[in-house]
């Protein structure tokens, strides 16, 4: 059975001609590697290993277009290429599977229901930038996502395409599954590679980059578990087919978590581009918002994103499109809400975990983040005063662009974007010591 | 030795792959809570010598992270999510739901050292809201109804 209930969209997914992450993910025996090689699985492993070189595989991930699904959107075939030829150092390979990014879930289904999937990208990226140890870093949390890992693992160790000479190909690959300790920083790259050192997870100053010093100072790669997913996807079918989806500088699919008020949150594999309002809005995903209730506002990338008000959704999914009204697509979970939510509240539940997951390296980010929630929680509890809102804007103005890893900026930019679209309301907290509309939400 | 033999060996099965010694810490402190619910400057000092990194590196890292507590908690260490997504659906209001059914507030015990309740970040179940981690176990998408049938379970086990 599955670990979690979440809603996805396979049925479609397995009608359609291009969809591809969510295809097996409502198979109870997906997890399993003969299901997963009955569906075609570990094909592009032995492709790779029976006749292409390192390069032409980052070749054809560069050319498809596909870049990182964790938030930041760099192409990962770059990224590959990155990795110095002439090193004599070991080179490694980090799964980041740290997903904490308030609103997302949808590497867990990865994990969950398609852990094979995951090894099998996995594999071909180490390949691609000459690894012989890959890592899987998932957040300590997640326990059954690491048992469903582990036992992909070593039934991919039983079946030879994890080990040595895998498959008479000479290559040698091992892989270690990671846990971490509850610290959503984890998931920046440099902190989690300081967390598999055995250190605080603290980032790193850049450069260097990782992939010139990275893990034991050695050339180093992190991808997310959906841009890995999608690798074997791209061998198989190429670089050109998978550059066919999208836009033209968003390419492929991605996974959207959908949650807070609508009808059916859930997890939805689209194509990038696909429109915000349709996502929310029809009965195949969202199906509109919970109780009718009208819609105020979307957090269209993860808890770090600025805010979109309703006359912004008629927007494509895509990085581009996202950058065009004010915002991001980051890891792609769209987080919704009804008019009945206080924004100085909203803001409140957002502030308190970036304060709480600063990892406390850089005074900007882990002052400023505290004193922004000490206001905040004032102005929510009745106590604003005039010239609040200025002084939050100071604060914010003081953590953007002045700290080591974009944890700073992920505090500021919601609250910055709040202030911006919903400027009427916050003055009306401070001035009338309490919210302009109710919060209340109940569960069921 | 406080650890078991079990987890030593598991200790030392886990660091081993790795190429450097010290990122056995995370691995090994992750065991230990395990067997033991917490973990503290003793248990440091036992993952010391088994894994032979220095002690005051032990705790520098088990300090940085959350789920190394360093006292034990009630036999069901029941974790509410409260942040944005679950809130909006009711977060809070499963919190006080929680206080007053088993009588304490967030932070605390029960008397029988049964369940301690608290509240955290978020736990990737943002789609299927809201959500509480009770030990390893995941319950989403909770209604008064589950909640009431969860823990009268978890009382008739304990």
């Amino acid at each position: 059975m599955f670990y979690s209930p979440v809603i996805t969209n396979a049925a479609e997914v397995a009608s359609h001609k291009d969809l591809h992450l969510f295809k097996y993910v409502e198979d109870p025996k997906q997890h399993e590697i003969g299901t997963y090689q009955a569906h075609g699985g570990y094909k592009a492993w032995k492709k790779v290993l029976n006749g292409m070189t390192a390069d032409q595989v980052t070749e054809e991930v560069k050319k498809s277009g596909l870049r990182g699904r964790g938030g930041a959107g760099f192409p990962t075939g770059m990224k590959w290429g990155f990795v110095p030829k002439a090193s004599p150092k070991p080179r490694y390979l980090c799964c980041n599977a740290d997903e904490s990014e308030p609103g997302t879930c949808k590497d867990r289904v990865l994990m969950e229901r398609d852990p094979h999937g995951v090894i099998e990208g996995m594999a071909i990226a180490a390949y691609a930038i000459g690894c012989h140890l890959m890592f899987i870093y998932i957040r300590g949390e997640f326990n059954h996502c690491r048992e469903r890992m582990e036992q992909a693992m070593n039934e991919a160790y039983q079946h030879g395409h994890l080990g040595k000479n895998i498959h008479g190909s000479g290559y040698d690959l091992e892989m270690i599954v990671h846990t971490g300790g509850g610290a959503y920083i984890c998931g920046e790259e440099t902190a989690l590679l300081n967390s598999v050192e055995g250190e605080r997870g603290m980032s790193r100053m850049r450069p260097p980059f990782p992939a010139i010093e990275g893990l034991y100072a050695c050339p180093t790669i992190v991808n997310n578990v959906e841009s890995l997913a999608s690798v074997p996807h791209i061998i198989n079918r190429g670089a050109d087919w998978y550059g066919s989806l999208g836009t033209e500088k968003s390419k492929g699919t991605k996974i959207f978590s959908l949650s807070g008020h609508v009808k059916r949150p859930g997890n939805y594999e689209v194509e990038m581009g696909f429109n915000l309002k349709k996502l929310i809005y029809d009965p195949a995903y969202g199906n509109g918002m919970l109780e009718d209730k009208k819609l105020k506002g979307v957090i269209p990338g993860g808890a770090s994103t600025p805010f979109l008000t309703p006359d912004m959704i008629d927007v494509g999914l895509d990085y581009e499109s996202l950058q065009t009204v004010g915002s991001m697509l980051g890891s792609g979970a769209v987080i919704v809400f009804n008019e009945d939510a206080c924004i100085v509240w909203v803001i409140k539940k957002l502030i308190h975990f970036f304060r709480h997951e600063s990892c406390g390296k850089c005074t900007p980010c882990r002052e400023g983040t505290s004193w922004l929630e000490q206001m905040i929680n004032r102005i929510e509890s009745g106590e604003g005063q005039p010239g609040d809102i200025e002084k939050i804007e100071d604060v914010c103005g003081n953590i953007l662009g002045r700290t080591i890893c974009p944890l700073g900026d992920a505090a500021v930019m919601p609250i910055q974007s709040a202030i911006k679209h919903w400027r009427d309301e916050w003055q009306y907290h401070i001035d009338q010591k309490q919210c302009m509309v109710k919060t209340n939400f109940d569960f069921k | 030795m406080i650890l078991t033999q079990e987890s030593i060996q598991e200790i030392k099965e886990k660091t081993a792959k790795y190429p450097r010694k010290k990122s056995g810490i995370l691995p090994a402190l992750t065991v230990a809570y395990r067997q033991l619910g917490y973990v503290d400057d003793e248990i440091y000092h036992e993952i010391s010598k088994v894994i032979k990194v220095p002690y005051v590196e032990i705790a520098e890292a088990a300090t940085f992270y959350t789920m190394f507590p360093k006292k034990s908690r009630g036999k069901y260490l029941i974790q509410v999510c409260h942040n944005i997504s679950c809130a909006l659906l009711g977060a809070d209001s499963l919190i006080s739901y929680l206080e007053d059914k088993l009588g304490i507030k967030k932070g605390e015990t029960t008397a029988d050292n049964l369940f301690t309740l608290i509240s955290v970040e978020c736990l990737g179940s943002c789609s299927t809201a809201p959500m509480m981690q009770i030990n390893h176990d995941f319950h989403e998408n909770l209604t008064r109804e589950k909640v009431d049938g969860i823990l009268e379970t978890l009382r008739s086990e304990a």
